[in-house]
Order: structure tokens, then sequence, then C-alpha cells
């Protein structure tokens, strides 16, 4: 349970953040990086960012979180 | 790609050669054991490279008298239960918060801010937050608590479990299981406390540290890292993910932590007590513990279902070696709850081929 998630902050006002991952849209808080910006890149655990990332970074995880779906879908595919 | 899987390669075989014996790994991190189960990482190491699941996953070291504090306030007609999914369907003595649903008011929460919410909503009853996790998830914790003490809300406590995670790295070599050569340290627990923090096992215990994210190839790396240093007898303190980790860490996280509070013995599943490796509230902040508000003594229980989670935890046997593995124990009818965590080292081997893996 100590994953944390790239997701990138859309909405801004003070330490309540919208997020965005992969197109799903989640609040978070800054409260752990008071110096974020809006459209930051940050990796999100339990509701609370905790790290900015570099895009780059943040697309590797990405490509295996879409990964995994796929591979999760297919094996309820076959076994459903 | 390829060019960097062959240098690691290298690594680990020369490593094999020079020691010429088991090497022991062992991965803290329960999203590190998923993911090498998940890439198959285990059979493409050398016979000789033996990975094992450590204390790292926080639902799996929770110790069985926790669950029962939580059952019992459950019981209570007065009380809302807020637990991250996770903690749900962990068996205490007598069932687990999923089979007590029925009777009790049990919550499941993304975040300790919809804790505390649930409180301002419910005005008339009492909300306790089941704040588990490692230092990842504390400094949410310790949010909500400073937050909840400037409304004076009185509604809301808490009963940590959080935990440290070198305490019980130190207690691991210290007293469990001095065969572990050396720790492939955890990434997003070392975002908060930088990877310096594990600078005393390189140095009290002479063991390779090194800290990897969670792509196959980061984790490929900071094994062949780990054989690097075995095979030129050297145990030094490294950080290859280096895109979230810096040495010192995230120091606001940790000033929150330190704020509320502070470390305490206390009870590990399987690695029993160690010392100061919980989180206390702070005096200042003791209205928000559930401990002290509902009147509450910590007991020793003992665990008398033949679950051997706690010498999985330590490295010591794997999963299939327990009785109770994939027989009694399956993911749909836990016993332990390394096989309720989808990041166990029980259920990722239930998952992920019992036989193919080593
Ligand atoms: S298989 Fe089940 S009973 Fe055996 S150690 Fe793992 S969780 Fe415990």
């Amino acid at each position: 349970m100590c994953l944390a998630i790239p997701a990138r902050i859309v909405e801004l006002e003070g330490d309540r953040a919208v997020v965005d991952t992969m197109g799903n849209q989640f609040k978070a808080k800054t409260t752990l990086l008071p110096h974020t910006k809006l459209g930051d890149i940050v990796l999100v655990h339990a509701g609370f960012a905790i790290q900015v990332i570099e895009e780059e970074e943040a697309k590797k995880t990405w490509q295996l979180i879409a990964e995994i779906d796929e591979f999760s879908d297919t094996q309820n595919r076959v076994s459903g | 790609m390829l060019e960097r899987i062959y240098k690691a390669q290298q690594l680990m075989d020369a490593a094999c050669k020079t020691l010429g014996r088991q090497i022991n790994i062992m991965e803290v991190c329960g999203t590190h054991t998923v993911a090498i189960f998940r890439n198959g990482i285990r059979t493409t190491l050398p016979k000789a490279i033996k990975l094992l699941s450590g204390p790292g996953c926080p639902v799996c070291v929770t110790d069985q008298g926790y669950i029962d504090i939580v059952l019992d306030l459950a019981q209570r007609d007065d009380c809302i239960i807020a637990t991250y999914g996770d903690m749900i369907r962990v068996p205490g003595s007598n069932g687990s918060l999923e089979t007590k649903r029925s009777a009790a008011d049990v919550r499941v929460m993304l975040s300790s801010t919809d804790a505390l919410q649930l409180a301002k909503d419910n005005p008339d009853k009492t909300v306790v937050f089941v704040a588990v996790g490692f230092e990842t998830t504390a400094p949410a914790t310790a949010v909500v608590i400073k937050e909840a003490a400037e409304e004076k809300r009185e509604n809301f406590c808490i009963l940590s479990g959080h935990k440290l995670v070198v305490p019980a790295m130190r207690a691991l070599l210290a007293e469990k299981n001095d065969k572990i050569d050396a720790f492939l340290c955890p990434g997003h627990v070392s975002v908060i406390i930088g990877y310096g923090a594990f600078n005393e096992i390189v140095n009290d215990f002479s063991r390779p540290c090194v800290v990897a994210g969670f792509e196959p190839m980061q984790i490929i790396e900071g094994l062949a890292e780990i054989c690097r240093q075995l095979s030129q007898g050297k145990a030094e303190l490294k950080s290859i993910y280096t895109a979230a980790v810096t040495e010192e860490g995230n120091t606001t996280a940790q000033q929150l932590i330190a704020e509320c509070f502070e470390p305490a013995d206390g009870c590990w599943r399987g690695l029993g007590r160690i010392k100061k490796s919980t989180l206390k509230l702070k005096d200042k902040f003791s209205r928000f513990d559930a401990l002290k508000r509902f009147n509450i003594t910590e007991t020793p229980v003992e665990d008398t279902t033949g679950c051997r989670c706690g010498e999985v935890l330590c490295g010591l046997i794997d999963p299939p070696q327990c009785a109770l593995f994939g027989s009694a124990c399956v993911p749909e009818t836990p016993v332990g709850p390394c096989m309720v965590s989808s990041e166990g080292a029980c259920a990722a081997w239930f998952k992920y081929g019992r036989k193919k893996q080593r």
C-alpha cells in the first residue's frame, strides 16, 4: 500500500488540488509539497502529493499501469 | 535495454561465482514483491540468487491484537470505523471488518482527509480512523491530526498502527535472520525518509542497501548493484531511483510526523515487539488517540491458526512451506494477512504460479 501514482495537477487552490492520472481525475492535497505549482506532475499516495517528478518518469509508470490493466483485462476475458 | 540486461546478468553471475553459495536478497517493500512476481523476475535470476519478501506490506505486519481492538470498536454503536480498503479483510481472533460489516458502520477511505470529513458530516458519532502504513502514509495522518486539533474536532480519533521501516530491518538482522545478505530498499518510503535513512543498516550491519523504483529494469539493476557490491566484498548505500528519491527525503513530511508522533515500542506480526518501531501520538494530541479515548490496553494475542506469516516475513520460509498455503488458506478465504493483501508474499506466490517461482 506504499505505492504512489504519478498525476498531473490540473487545478490548485491553496493546498487543495485536482490531479489527473491517465484521464482519471481525483482530489489530492499538496500540504507535503508546499512549492508545487499548477501543471506539475506529482507522486500521489493516500490522497497526498509526496514528490514532484519529471514527465518522462511519469510516462514510464503510466505505461506500466496501462500494460497491467490490459493484462488483467485479457485474464478476465480468458477466465470469464 | 538489452545491453543493460546483459550487464546486470554479468554482475549477478560474477557474484554467484565469487561467493560460491546462495545469495539472499530481501526486498523490503510489498510493491516490489508484486512487481517482481508480475514481471517474472525470479525466473530470470541465476539459481544461487534467492529473493526473500520482507516485512514490507503494512497490512501483513499488523498484529492480531491491533485488529481485535478495531473489531471491538466496530461493535460500538457510537463509532464509525474509517479504514483504508487494504485492512478490511485482515482476520483478527474472531472475524474481520468485512464479516462484521453488517453489524458495524465501517467505511472504506482513500485518504485520511476523507475520514476527517466523515467526522464533520456525522457529529453525533465518533469516527475512528484505522491509521496504518509506513512512513509514506504517516504524514497523511499527521496532517489530519493537526487539522482536527485546529478545528477542535471532538468526534475524531485514530488508532495508530503506523510503523517504521528501518527499526524492523535492524530487528530482522539482529534477532531473526542473519542470513540476509542485502536489502533492496523501498522506493516510496524512501521518497519520504530519504535514502540516507538506510545508512545505519550499512554501517552497523555491513549489508548493501540499494533503493530502487518499481519498473522491472530498476529492480533488475538494483539487484545487479547489490551483486556488484557483494562480489567486491563491499556494503554501500546507493539509490538508483534518482527520479523520485533524494538523500534527505521530504523534510516537510518528516517534520509533520515529528510534530504529531513519537517513536514507541510496538508489536509486529511475526517479528514481535520491536523497540521504537511504531508511531504513537504525542501527548499534546492524546485526545485524538483512540486507545486513550476508549481506555483500551493493548494485550498481545497468541495466533493459534497455524499461520506462518511471521516466518514468511522474516524470510525464513517460502509461503508454500506453510501447510495451510493453497488449501485452507487462499485469497478468497485467507487465514493470515500475507494472503489477504495483494502485496503479501503468500498472495503473490499463489497468484503468480506456485511451481514456476523460486
Ligand atoms: S499461506 Fe496463509 S496461513 Fe500460511 S503463512 Fe501465508 S497467510 Fe499465513
